[in-house]
């Protein structure tokens, strides 16, 4: 065994996307394709060296659609791929996003998101795609979305959305925003040996034409193509073996079940969230990303103040932390609902609280800015 | 004593696999072509991968062809196409697309396609109508058709799709119908063996949706023997005039550019340079 404590982690002062990307490398990473567009380009930047040093591939695509097909099939050719993009893009890829999680494809994909809708405002930080992932493709389904907060965890996110990619096949998120893509902070890396990766159930031999490799709920393993396995891959509904059946609602409803449980019945693993000083509060503020930061701060001052605030801060944003939270509504007497938008995750916090704890919305004064947090404060001396 | 006469192709389907192509449809004709290239080649089957998209093209591979296959979104088989070669260079990559794929939705892709010269072989179903959707105008239908969405004759030019990549820069381009199978097997067969981005364009029959707008309804064979006499080789087409070309087909090879440098191989070369700094 080595001594760590003699090992020097190394550590550098880097942008949020720069972490991002460096993190993708850390999990593995060979393979990114993506658009320009603005705040998320530095994580294409930085990755146009980096994959070919690690014997990936980078490619520019021709556009946002092509580059989330360029991920799910380097994915099938046994890469482990990625984009990276802004909120116009993800509305670009939301069809081929549905194609990802119904064909069961492991990938990452980050949307360092910017003020919109439409052009919007390119370079102003925004939450304003948070239910994006979750319901920007049609039909009904589960993903999985992260939300960090530092550059810090613009890394260690990273690490962990390609680990759950890879166990549950199935594109996972990252929800930054511009602020925490462009901010520059320490952020210490693991060492090698301490990155823990998860790697795909991969199908070993062809099983004849009705092999299992789609719909179990504990994850059905994957055919890398040309490894010989005849891998049969549709984005119409079907069953385990691959094949379609397009008329029967009854494989529909067996398909969208099983794809949904695939998530729902391990959100023990799945879901993260962190709690702040909630053992004795009577008022908890629920953030996530770059509003977080300052809602940490407003209760470090409140708790000074002797006030019983704590943070209920969900890492996992989808799937929706909904035991978490009824616990939390639970305990405490008020929930104030953080978000830099008009209210995204305020329903979904509202609705699971169900009258248990009061839920109350407090945008920042100015959406795209920073909450100050005399305002945040200023509110939980009325509800206290 | 009855002895029972396997298909010399059937080796290469799934099986238990109910078609759905309507009578007459010239996806026989092009799948065939496609097996038949593969089997005189002698490439084995499991180091071939096939993309399709939404479209009766799409249905030729998938679920059909007995190895991996991927049928993806509308238009889009070409970009997931370009992504599964990078990862899987040593594959040979072949797509069943359709003209609204890529003449239409997918234009895009198929053109930065040819531009990076990505060896995949792609195969354009062209049967100058939307087909499965109910024969509603394609952007490769002839000028002033009666389709499904233009009741007074279409007023938009027609794509001719193998120009268009040789304009985008694909460096092995032919055309044939779907009367001319045999050529259409050969041309294939160079297309998978070329290093590049090779585009065939296959003139398909659509009895049923485009039979109907050219007065030929559910008849093959009258399509097959017009596609026989409307036919041009390009051989023959260079001395003609643009009049004489009217309303013809000019199928042949194309284009065909070898030392091309191709996309796979320059990653390659990048990763080689990436390691020296």
């Amino acid at each position: 065994m080595k001594n760590k404590k003699n090992i020097e982690r190394k550590t550098d002062f880097i942008q949020g996307n720069i972490a991002c990307a460096e993190g993708a490398i850390a999990a593995g990473c060979n393979f990114f394709a993506g658009y320009p567009i603005t705040p998320a380009s530095e994580i294409a930047h930085y990755m146009s060296r980096k994959m070919f040093e690690v014997e990936g591939t980078f490619i520019q695509t021709e556009d946002e659609l092509a580059a989330i097909a360029n991920i799910v099939g380097a994915s099938w050719g046994g890469n482990k791929s990625m984009t990276a993009t802004s909120g116009p893009g993800i509305s670009l890829m939301l069809e081929n996003i549905g194609l990802a999680v119904v064909t069961e494809t492991p990938c990452v994909i980050v949307n360092v998101q910017r003020g919109g809708p439409s052009t919007g405002s390119p370079s102003v930080a925004f939450q304003g795609d948070m239910l994006q992932p979750k319901f920007g493709s049609h039909g009904e389904y589960q993903i999985i979305a992260l939300a960090p907060s530092s550059p810090q965890e613009m890394f260690d996110f990273t690490v962990e959305a390609f680990n759950k990619a890879e166990k549950y096949r199935i594109p996972v998120f990252i929800l930054a925003d511009s602020l925490i893509g462009h901010m520059r902070e320490r952020v210490d890396f693991p060492l090698d040996d301490e990155i823990i990766l998860e790697e795909r159930k991969k199908l070993k031999n062809y099983q004849g034409i009705h092999q299992k490799i789609f719909l179990d709920e504990n994850v059905a393993p994957m055919p890398i193509f040309g490894e010989g396995l005849k891998a049969n891959i549709t984005g119409s509904t079907h069953k385990e073996d691959g094949f379609r059946n397009v008329s029967d609602p009854k494989i529909m409803d067996t398909a969208i079940k099983r794809l949904s449980n695939k998530i729902l019945k391990h959100k023990e693993d799945i879901i993260a969230v962190e709690e702040k000083y909630l053992e004795d509060a009577e008022v908890a503020i629920f953030s996530y990303g770059l509003v977080y930061r300052a809602v940490l701060e407003t209760v470090n001052i409140a708790r000074n103040q002797g006030l019983k605030v704590g943070s209920f801060r969900p890492i996992t944003i989808w799937p929706f932390p909904q035991e978490q939270v009824e616990e939390l509504s639970k305990k405490v007497k008020t929930i104030i609902v953080c978000e830099n938008n008009l209210g995204q995750m305020f329903p979904f916090v509202k609705a699971v609280a169900n009258g248990q704890a009061n839920v109350i919305f407090l945008p920042p004064e100015t959406l795209g800015t920073l909450y100050h947090p005399e305002d945040i404060l200023k509110v939980i001396k009325e509800v206290i | 004593m009855n002895k029972t006469i396997e298909h010399p192709l059937k080796k290469y389907f799934r099986g238990e696999i109910n078609y759905t192509t309507c009578p007459g449809c010239g996806n026989g004709i092009i799948s065939q072509s496609i097996l038949r290239a593969i089997d005189e080649l002698g490439i084995n089957f499991d180091d071939t991968a096939f993309v399709s998209g939404i479209g009766c093209s799409g249905w030729i591979p998938s679920p059909s062809f007995n190895t991996d296959v991927l049928h993806v979104t509308h238009g889009r088989s070409i970009a997931f196409a370009t992504g599964l070669k990078l990862a899987a260079p040593q594959m040979k990559v072949i797509v069943s697309a359709g003209d609204g794929d890529t003449g239409s939705i997918g234009g895009n892709h198929l053109i930065h396609a040819a531009r990076r010269n990505i060896d995949i072989t792609v195969i354009c179903v062209n049967n100058q109508i939307f087909g499965m959707t109910g024969g509603q105008v394609a952007p490769t239908t002839p000028y002033n058709s009666k389709t499904t969405t233009t009741p007074y004759g279409s007023i938009e030019r027609p794509f001719d799709l193998s120009n268009l990549s040789i304009a985008a820069g694909a460096t092995f381009v032919a055309r044939w119908t779907t009367y001319q199978a045999r050529p259409l097997k050969n041309s294939i067969k160079k297309a998978v063996l070329h290093k590049g981005f090779s585009f065939i364009e296959v003139i398909s029959q659509c009895p049923v949706q485009y039979g109907k707008v050219i007065g030929m309804r559910n008849d093959a064979v009258r399509m097959l023997m017009n596609y026989k006499e409307k036919s041009v080789n390009i051989r023959k087409a260079k001395n003609m005039s643009e009049d004489e070309l009217k309303g013809k087909f000019i199928v042949g090879e194309l284009v065909e550019k070898k030392n091309i440098p191709e996309l796979t191989d320059e990653i390659k070369r990048l990763r080689q340079e990436a390691k020296k700094r």
